[in-house]
């Protein structure tokens, strides 16, 4: 039987919230008094600069997922399976962050909510596949057989990114690209990635942390059930 | 400005949200640890970990 708290680190616990929070403020500043307003898109385009670090942590947390299930595959490793189910819930949380901030700020540019353009398409199946994945693990039961077939989706759903990547050259799209930009969009736009990455880190660990808590607890019904 | 407002409120909103339901998972989970612990304990018969 696992000891509770499963795992302690003062650093992820106690430390690290507060520069999430200070970092989280320090964009939030940096976006609405630092950055300049862009010419042609207005106001409107300093949503990219949450829109954009949110894509990328979607983006790591799938990886993760995939990363994880694989090790899970291979060793049968069950840190490795909480950890991938970890990943695709907060992966889950910053993709929809994208389908959020994304039409809101497609509206004021392109003069419509949503457009079947080949990136906005591929985000849009990235998040029905990994929402399948969590649905599975919620409601499939917690069985080694669900575990098995998750880690597959989820080991099959991230060869989506690369797809979406490449999907405005393959099908020329007209989601805008990142080529080139001022130090001062440069700078805030590396400050809201920290910010967000601290941020996923911490979600990261909370779920992490409530997923062990759960297997803390299955173990002590057991016990309590076999030796009474 | 009023998009900018709305897509900012929404990330905070979500990431708000998100931390609740976590938090409210994850304390509901420690009491029963500390329950389920307890019971343990009382178990006069039951073998160390």
């Amino acid at each position: 039987m696992k000891k509770y708290p499963p795992f302690n680190n003062v650093i992820l616990d106690v430390i690290l919230p507060w520069p999430t929070a200070a970092a989280m403020l320090t964009a939030l500043a940096m976006v609405f008094l630092y950055v300049p307003t862009e010419r042609v898109q207005g106001a409107a385009q300093r949503i990219f600069y949450f829109h954009l670090p949110s894509a990328w942590m979607a983006f790591l947390g799938f990886f993760i997922v995939a990363g994880a299930s694989a090790a899970f595959l291979w060793q049968g490793n069950r840190s490795a399976d909480l950890l991938a189910r970890a990943a695709a819930e907060v992966g889950m949380v910053f993709c929809t962050l994208v389908l959020l901030t994304g039409p809101i700020w497609a509206r004021p540019i392109w003069g419509v909510w949503w457009t079947w353009d080949p990136r906005l398409t591929m985000t849009l199946v990235l998040w029905l596949i990994y929402a399948a994945y969590v649905l599975l693990r919620v409601f499939a039961g917690d069985t080694e057989t669900v575990a098995r077939y998750a880690a597959v989706l989820g080991i099959i759903g991230v060869i989506d990114i690369p797809i979406l990547y490449i999907a405005i050259r393959l099908w020329r799209g007209i989601h805008p690209k990142v080529e080139q930009m001022a130090p001062e969009m440069a700078w805030t736009l590396l400050v809201c990635t920290g910010a967000f990455m601290c941020l996923f880190t911490w979600l990261l660990w909370l779920r992490l942390q409530s997923l062990h808590l759960r297997d803390d607890i299955i173990a002590l019904r057991q016990h309590i059930l076999t030796s009474s | 400005m009023s998009y900018l407002f709305a897509a900012f409120s929404i990330v905070w909103i979500v990431i708000f949200l998100y931390v609740l339901s976590i938090s409210r998972r994850q304390r509901a989970l420690a009491r029963e640890v500390e329950t389920l612990r307890q019971m343990t304990q009382k178990e006069p018969s039951s073998p160390s970990s």
